[in-house]
């Protein structure tokens, strides 16, 4: 077996046994009803985290990303609410600049060489402070085209409502299963993440697939920012605060390597899921603490961490012997 | 043509020259490459091997001098560049990405597509097509680490030649693979060749170059030796082509006999590593100069780095003064009054950025710890001491290490340690890469330690030198230690012959 | 040159920085100068800055020392969570100040060795080690006051808050003996030195007998103390501790603090007084904004730019362009004498 399905297969496994466990407690947690919601729940993060996915493959991180969903819920707010533009002309302005957002830092990171750390930081400051330039307050968005998106969904056999925004993060799932495998720019950033320096002498165009993976990584938090108003019907600029670090940890859980160069994006789809399936037990449960979520999601990246660092460990040991 | 070969040449470098500040790496190199030929190119460490091989694929701008191909100049600005050419190198660290699919890697940047999407399919079975043309039946979809590094090696070259097609270089291809992997290696070589490609192949393996390769170019300091036919040249003349010295230079400069009195200082018994070094036994007295010679990759730097607990040794143990002494670290080493230069001074030696003071004062402070930090002004006595006594170049003792040349970076390293007045110091390579003047000082500052009763460990690929100040000279070859030369016995001769008795017996 | 006027021309750009920021929020706001004393404690501007400050400084002290390793502490805020909650969870079941001090240190100090441990020794990269205690931390800290701000009143506690010693906020002088003490440590034993040489050159400097792996321990379990402090600072302020949104982002306020005081991010020489000077400016430009009337949403638009202008100085890119001219120049006049000297 391909040592790097492991860490894919140990997320898959632990969502299922983690499925069960709560399944024997509260059958009810099977239904379609509470698979719906955890969709739900969860499609502003999951679309974010497929962005991250992508940045954390190629051996770099996006602080930026909970900032710019903030920002984007505001931006929508008050366009709406001061302009008599269409929701969806407003989505695409939004999606135009937050990928030209994220292109920007891409481009910092490659032609000036700084560490995509610092870089997404500044980013992280500027999104937050420029969503507090727009409104410090709560923007309820009250346009009848934001009903008709959040009314729409699929009743799923069981009662259950496959929303639009639930939906939406499955189809930015699916998308970025296709861009990372079955696309040059995919394999390029594999290529960046096993190693720069190959890359390059082995043709990647390095600097272009940097900025392209920054930029695809704020088009989705620019969109995550569009499913999260439609969720909360409001933009705040306090919110979403620590979305990045959710995201990173989904990642992680998911399967990829931190350090970069493996994982998949079908991966994080699972990191997403166990993290929404740990919250929901805790609400089913009504008297375990929220703060188990934490410490839950801080063991799970240990243990994976951990893992990925035995089998890095133990492949170098093969190879050495094997030599 | 100076082998009076008629044919025109398919790769042909004139005057070669590559110029870095210090020193002269390639000094109008000749070198030319037929088709279907396989052509060794030989030296030691520094010699411009890989100089030579970077000016050809245009990773280095040359100073000077012509590269053609089938007869036209060419420039190529890079290694890309150089595959567009028909110039593919493979390296001995496998250029390619261990995370990505072997058809992943055989196809980067070329993947067959459809409506915008890559045919997996049409990938997968391209790369099985190719890679069935080697000889290699495998499941390419796996990730590339999957696989040994020989045949990681194979798809690097089915790449090579895939992408450039006329002249293939392998630098150093075999140097982790067992046997049965370079015999795999050959057989996809050899079917190359037939193909009509033109082949460099470098390696310090003689027994693999007298194998495959039909001519061989040897280059020293920079500079031709000479190049000849395999087959007209036997292993003692190649590597005094290598090495640099006539047989006939026998003599020893000044008769020197260590007179071993007492017990030795450290006693290795069955001192050894798996996979880095054979067991072997060695004594040292006080006040003796221990030679190592043998080609790169003979295990000449690994025997230092067990010694001083950089590799830990699994087998053996060592005793100082009759005492077992453990050596699993460099510290523990260096509590038993160890020292060690480093041959990559970069890397493993000098802390570039910090100044020549705390570089020298760095091994000391580190044995007495931390706590008890050693004085500005007895730090600096202590630089300036050594910047004299070894004249090292540097305006001050404040002035950050990296920026000091080559040499004057070797004497820190050496003042580094004689700070800590060692009882036994290891010098691996010390006089490499640094110019005449400080060459002849560190061969002196050898000859005073020893005098004063210091044990030294010196590798060097310098016969002569190792002539001039060893009491004994160990030569080391695949790994192990395969004889001890000591008193009249130690001359260039010797040791090239102790080097070259071609290897018959079986390794485990 | 004396030791002095060297560490004046490494600190210079920061100094100049700090004094640009001051000066312009004095032009905006006139009075900011003015210092005052009422029931024996200072206030002013002035005194707020360095107050507000102290928690920053503090963490960035640590910090300093682990960037100077190469590595990086994200964990420091949620660190400073979970010392925040043991101090009020020990003072409100009634220990005692002394010993719910020295637990609440000793969380620090444990905290700071699981991060060592992870770096030290399982080889873990320092920003993916510290991301584990950064994510679980809050959690911990919930977890010690059961999901409520836990409040106290004890005098002694809130002192290290809101109390003053010769008029001088605790804080402050909190701040100052823990840059003063690691100063000292670090720079008369032989430590400082050692970290550096294991941030340039980790290799080499085990080669050389550095113990790396002890060190590297030591230096995140200095990070999680200094945390510890600001988390006692923090709670003593509030008069409780809000596991939440104690020292929240503060670990990016260090790290930034260390990187406007020059020391680079891939380890090696650092300046502990730099960073300080680098926590203020940082508070400076905080407290600047609220008393020029500008919105207080303009801060991390600012904080934003200021990194901006430290990549680009910082950028190995900009710095060869910078020093290639600098060198043309230098040949350039090179060139002249030249053709003066026949």
């Amino acid at each position: 077996m391909n040592s790097r399905l492991l860490p894919l297969l140990a997320t898959l496994v632990i969502f299922l046994a983690a499925y069960a466990v709560c399944y024997a407690q509260y059958p009810a947690m099977l239904s379609t009803r509470v698979i719906g919601n955890l969709l739900t729940d969860n499609a502003f993060l999951g679309i974010v985290a497929v962005g991250m996915t992508f940045v954390i493959i190629s051996g770099g991180i996006d602080l930026s990303v909970g900032s710019v969903i903030a920002f984007s819920g505001v931006f929508i707010a008050v366009m709406l609410r001061d302009t008599g533009l269409h929701p969806l002309a407003v989505f695409a302005a939004l999606l135009v600049l937050t990928t030209l957002f994220g292109a920007a830092m891409g481009g910092v990171i490659h032609y000036l060489e700084m560490p995509p750390f610092i870089v997404t930081l500044a980013g992280m400051f500027l999104a937050r402070g420029m969503a507090y330039v727009l409104s410090i307050d709560s923007v309820p968005i009250t346009h009848e085209f934001y009903e008709v998106l959040q009314r729409s969904y699929w009743l799923m056999p069981g009662k259950g409502r496959l929303t639009l925004i639930g939906g939406m993060m499955l189809v930015v799932f699916l998308a970025g299963i296709m861009l990372a495998h079955r696309t040059r720019f995919g394999t390029n950033v594999y290529a960046v993440g096993g190693g720069v320096q190959t890359a390059r002498l082995m043709g990647v165009p390095v600097g272009r697939t940097t900025v392209g993976i920054y930029a695809l990584s704020g088009f989705l938090a620019g969109l995550a920012g569009i499913v999260f108003s439609i969720y909360t019907s409001a933009g705040y600029s306090l919110a979403t605060v620590g979305v990045e670090l959710d995201a990173i940890a989904a990642v992680v859980i998911g399967g990829t390597l931190l350090t970069g160069g493996s994982g998949f994006v079908a991966g994080t789809l699972i990191g997403v899921l166990i993290m929404g399936l740990i919250q929901t037990y805790i609400i089913f449960d009504g008297t375990l603490s929220s703060w188990w979520t934490k410490i839950l999601i801080g063991m799970l990246l240990f243990a994976f961490i951990v893992l990925q660092k035995g089998l890095v460990w133990t492949s170098g040991k093969r190879r050495a012997a094997g030599g | 043509m100076p082998h009076g070969d008629a044919r025109q040449p398919l790769l042909h470098a004139r005057g070669v020259r590559k110029i870095f500040p210090g020193t002269i790496a390639l000094d109008g190199v000749d070198f030319s490459l037929h088709a279907g030929e396989v052509h060794a190119l030989l030296g030691e460490n520094g010699a411009g091997k890989s100089t030579l091989i970077k000016c050809l694929t245009g990773a280095y701008r040359r100073d000077g001098g012509d590269i053609l191909l089938d007869g036209e100049s060419i420039d190529p600005k890079g290694t890309l560049d150089a595959q567009a050419y028909g110039i593919g190198t493979v390296y001995q660290e496998v250029n390619l990405l261990p995370n990505l699919s072997v058809a992943e890697n055989l196809s980067l940047g070329h993947q067959p597509t459809r409506f915008g999407m890559i045919s997996v399919r049409a990938m997968n079975a391209r790369a099985r097509e190719v890679l069935s043309q080697y000889g290699l039946d495998i499941d390419v979809t796996r990730t590339l680490d999957s696989y040994s590094v020989a045949v990681q090696q194979v798809i690097a070259i089915a790449r090579a030649v895939m992408l450039s097609g006329k002249v293939l270089i392998l630098d150093e291809p075999t140097a982790s693979l067992d046997a049965h992997e370079v015999k795999m290696l050959f057989d996809v070589v050899r079917s190359l060749k037939e193909r009509g490609l033109g082949i460099v192949f470098i390696s310090h393996f003689l027994d693999q170059i007298f194998e495959i390769s039909d001519r061989l170019t040897v280059l020293r300091n920079g500079q031709l030796v000479g190049t000849e036919v395999t087959a007209e040249i036997d292993r003692v003349r190649l590597i005094n082509m290598m090495l640099g010295r006539e047989l006939e230079h026998e003599t020893r400069a000044h008769g020197k006999l260590h007179e071993a009195a007492g017990d030795p200082r450290l006693v290795f018994s069955g001192f050894g590593r798996k996979g880095r070094i054979e067991p072997f036994d060695l004594s040292i007295h006080a006040g003796e100069v221990i030679g190592v010679a043998g080609l790169l990759g003979s295990g000449r730097t690994e025997t230092a780095e067990v010694l001083f607990g950089v590799a830990h040794h699994d087998s053996g143990e060592a005793r100082q003064d009759g005492a077992p002494v453990s050596l699993m670290s460099p510290r523990q080493a260096i509590k038993a009054g160890f020292g060690f230069c480093p041959e990559d001074r970069k890397t493993d030696g000098v802390i570039a950025d910090l100044s020549v003071r705390e570089n020298i004062a760095l091994a000391l402070q580190a044995r007495i710890g931390w706590m008890r930090r050693i004085p500005d002004r007895e730090q600096k006595a202590m630089a300036n001491d050594y910047i004299r006594k070894l004249d090292i170049r540097t305006p001050d003792a404040e002035k950050p290490v990296g920026l000091l040349s080559g040499g004057n970076q070797q004497k820190v390293m050496l003042a580094r340690w004689l700070v800590t007045n060692p009882s036994f110091l290891i010098l691996d390579e010390p006089t490499r890469g640094i110019d005449v003047g400080a060459h002849a000082e560190i061969i002196r500052l050898i000859e005073e330690l020893c005098a004063q009763g210091m044990s030294l460990l010196v590798i060097s690929s310098e016969l002569d030198e190792l002539v001039a100040y060893s009491h004994r000279v160990i030569v080391v070859r695949d790994r192990r230690h395969v004889a001890e030369l000591a008193g009249d016995q130690i001359t260039t001769g010797n040791m090239v012959r102790a080097i070259a008795a071609p290897e018959r017996e079986a390794v485990n | 040159m004396t030791g002095f006027k060297l560490l004046l021309r490494r600190i210079l750009p920061q100094l100049i920085t700090l004094a640009l920021v001051v000066g312009l929020i004095s032009i905006m706001f006139p009075g900011f100068f003015e210092i005052s004393l009422a029931n024996g404690r200072l206030y002013g501007s002035p005194v707020d800055i360095f107050n507000r400050g102290a928690p920053v400084a503090l963490l960035a002290i640590g910090m300093t020392l682990v960037i100077a390793t190469g590595g990086i502490d994200l964990s420091v805020g949620a660190v400073m969570a979970i010392c925040g909650a043991v101090a009020a969870w020990g003072i409100t079941e009634g220990y005692g100040l002394l010993p719910t001090l020295l637990m609440a240190l000793a969380a620090g100090l444990a905290c700071g060795l699981w991060n060592g441990l992870l770096v030290a020794f399982l080889g873990i990269q320092p920003i993916v080690a510290t991301l584990i205690l950064m994510v679980a931390g809050r959690g911990i800290a919930q977890l010690i006051t059961e999901g409520a701000i836990l409040t106290f009143n004890h005098e002694g506690m809130i002192f290290f808050g809101s109390g003053s010693l010769l008029t001088v906020p605790t804080p402050i002088i909190i701040a100052i003996l823990t840059g003063a003490l690691v100063t000292l440590i670090v720079r008369r034993s032989a430590l400082g030195m050692l970290i550096e040489a294991i941030g340039i050159n980790f290799r080499a400097s085990t080669l050389a007998g550095v113990n790396t792996r002890v060190l590297l321990v030591a230096v995140y379990m200095t990070s999680g103390l200094c945390a510890a402090l600001a988390g006692i600072i923090a709670a003593a302020d509030i008069r409780g501790a809000d596991a939440n949104n104690a020292g929240l982002w503060l670990e990016l306020d260090a790290i930034l603090a260390v990187v406007i005081g020059g020391t680079s991010l891939l380890g090696g020489r650092f300046s502990l007084i730099a960073s300080l000077i680098g926590a203020l400016i940082i508070q400076a430009v905080n407290t600047g904004i609220l008393l020029s009337g500008f919105p207080p949403e303009f801060n991390l638009i600012i904080k934003a730019v200021i990194i901006l202008i430290i990549l680009v100085l910082q950028s190995p890119r900009v710095r060869t362009v910078l020093a290639f001219l600098s060198t043309a120049r230098a040949d350039a006049a090179g060139q002249e004498k030249k053709v003066v000297e026949p």
